[in-house]
């Protein structure tokens, strides 16, 4: 993981044409490690310590009248006014492409930032929307039968993806 | 992540779990900081309903879950008892199913007549939240209480509360009764025996008649507004003696052996049940507990909101009417 950690970190940087006006939103909850990773490799690269934002996207999601509403929501907090930043966020795994949706609606209530791009840790196919991501760590072929498990060291107590079919 | 985690209405806490209660201040927590946003509001509830159905006076409550259920995006309707249907003789029920029949999903009730939230919830297919029902329970403003202790304190188990006043005639204290103790705190009550309920020993709670004792007690003073109807009808003598003997001031707190937090759910009588250097004093958390009171709404709505698919079904089967009430 910390190999592709690497790649997406050096692939950011090289979207963005440096740090300037970066911000790196993960997505709660592992998203959120994952962009403090990203974080502290460019900081060693380049040693700018990029701002970073958590988003937690529950409350707007499309279908809570059919899951039922999620208990545990995760703290959002942005690194002040995102007007006129790059804001790049950061997950796990991108697979419908719902989670997305979300924090795009969700972000453009905390301003307009000039670029938003998108880093997944896995892209394991499966869209349900018009969305790709700009950086991605590693692709999975599964189908919608698998479950794809992203543990992290923080959270999980170790850095790991497990398909499960 | 069940739907039926509250279940279809929220009456009263008596019949919580505390599992429950938790539940409830826990996705409160997140909800404290939409709305800190720039753009206070989240698409969690966009399209639902909600008739907020006062039959009595109410500021800051109405205004309260009126905030919360625009920071979701449902959209709301205010009915006053006064210049509706109700006052020309219409029952709580018509006056509900005629709601209904309008398509809403959710009604917040305030009623002068105790149970009124669960005769409605029983009734009827949408969501009750009660906002204070009679003598009763007020279970958000309960459940803001909790909130606000717990951020005070880190805690809440352990902790002893005082709650001081017309504890007789407040729904404000039953509920925080039920709510403290589900969660561990030691409850106390301190006020005129007149204003005591006979029996109130046996809800576990203990019984202070001098407001001295309660303070050298108490981690924290819950103070009720003295319901100024009360003095006309004999519960006091008067205003300036129930300050004098009850009335929690700077002088009587300074004595206190440690720092006592004070709430109050308003709306205060300033120099009647509370000094308002108290109110205003640097112990006083009298404001956290309006402003938490929006999170706790919000927290509320939404976990209720979300049991709609499940409600649907079991509407479908017959199974709303009767049984469909506080479970």
């Amino acid at each position: 993981m910390s190999r592709a950690l690497q790649r997406m970190a050096v692939a950011i940087l090289e979207l963005g044409q440096g740090t300037d006006d970066l911000i790196l939103i993960g997505i709660q909850r592992r998203g959120v490690e994952l962009a403090e990773r990203i974080a502290k490799l460019i900081e060693k690269e380049e040693g700018v310590d990029v701002p970073r934002g958590a988003l937690d996207i529950t409350l707007y999601r499309d279908d809570l009248g059919t899951v039922g509403p999620n208990p545990v929501i995760g703290a959002t907090h942005l690194p002040g006014d995102l007007t006129d930043k790059h804001a790049v966020i950061v997950d796990d795994v991108l697979y419908t492409g719902r989670t997305v949706r979300a924090a795009l609606d969700e972000l453009a209530d905390f301003g307009r930032p000039k670029r938003i791009s998108l880093a997944v840790l896995v892209d394991r196919g499966g869209r349900e929307l018009p969305i790709q991501a700009d950086v991605v760590g590693t692709a999975a072929k599964t189908s919608p039968d698998d479950r794809v498990e992203v543990q992290v060291d923080e959270v999980d107590g170790r850095d790991q993806v497990d398909i499960v079919r | 992540m069940t739907s039926s985690t509250l279940g279809k209405d929220l009456t009263g806490l008596e019949h919580m779990t505390p599992e429950q209660i938790r539940l409830i201040l826990d996705t409160a927590e997140p909800f404290k900081e939409v709305s800190e946003r720039p753009i206070k509001k989240v698409p969690a509830l966009r399209g639902k309903t909600i008739v907020n159905l006062f039959f009595e006076a109410s500021t800051r409550t109405r205004i309260s879950f009126e905030f919360a259920e625009k920071r979701l995006s449902a959209d709301t309707v205010n009915v006053a008892a006064s210049g509706s249907s109700v006052s020309k003789g219409e029952t709580l029920v018509d006056t509900a199913k005629n709601l209904e029949a309008m398509r809403i999903d959710m009604v917040v009730i305030r009623h002068p007549s105790s149970g009124a939230a669960e005769f409605l919830g029983n009734r009827i297919a949408s969501n009750v939240i009660n906002a204070g029902d009679g003598q009763h329970e007020h279970p958000t403003q309960a459940l803001l209480d909790l909130l606000t202790i717990r951020d005070k304190h880190g805690k809440i188990a352990g902790l002893k509360v005082c709650l001081v006043g017309d504890v007789l005639h407040s729904r404000v204290a039953r509920s925080n009764i039920w709510g403290l103790s589900k969660l561990g705190a030691e409850v106390g009550v301190c006020g005129p025996w007149t204003l005591l309920p006979r029996g109130i020993e046996d809800l576990g709670v203990k019984v202070f008649a001098r407001i001295e004792e309660a303070i050298e007690w108490a981690d924290v003073l819950n103070v009720l507004r003295l319901q100024l109807e009360r003095m006309e009808r004999g519960f006091i003598p008067s205003l300036r003696e129930y300050y004098r003997v009850f009335g929690v001031t700077p002088e009587r707190l300074e004595r206190a052996p440690r720092d006592i937090t004070i709430m109050h759910p308003g709306p205060m009588n300033r120099g009647v049940e509370i000094d308002s250097r108290v109110a205003d004093g640097p112990h006083s958390i009298i404001l956290d507990q309006v402003t938490n009171g929006v999170a706790v709404r919000m927290a509320v709505l939404y976990l209720l909101a979300g049991g709609r698919a499940e409600l649907a079904d079991a509407a479908k089967r017959g199974g709303v009417g009767g049984g469909g009430g506080s479970e």
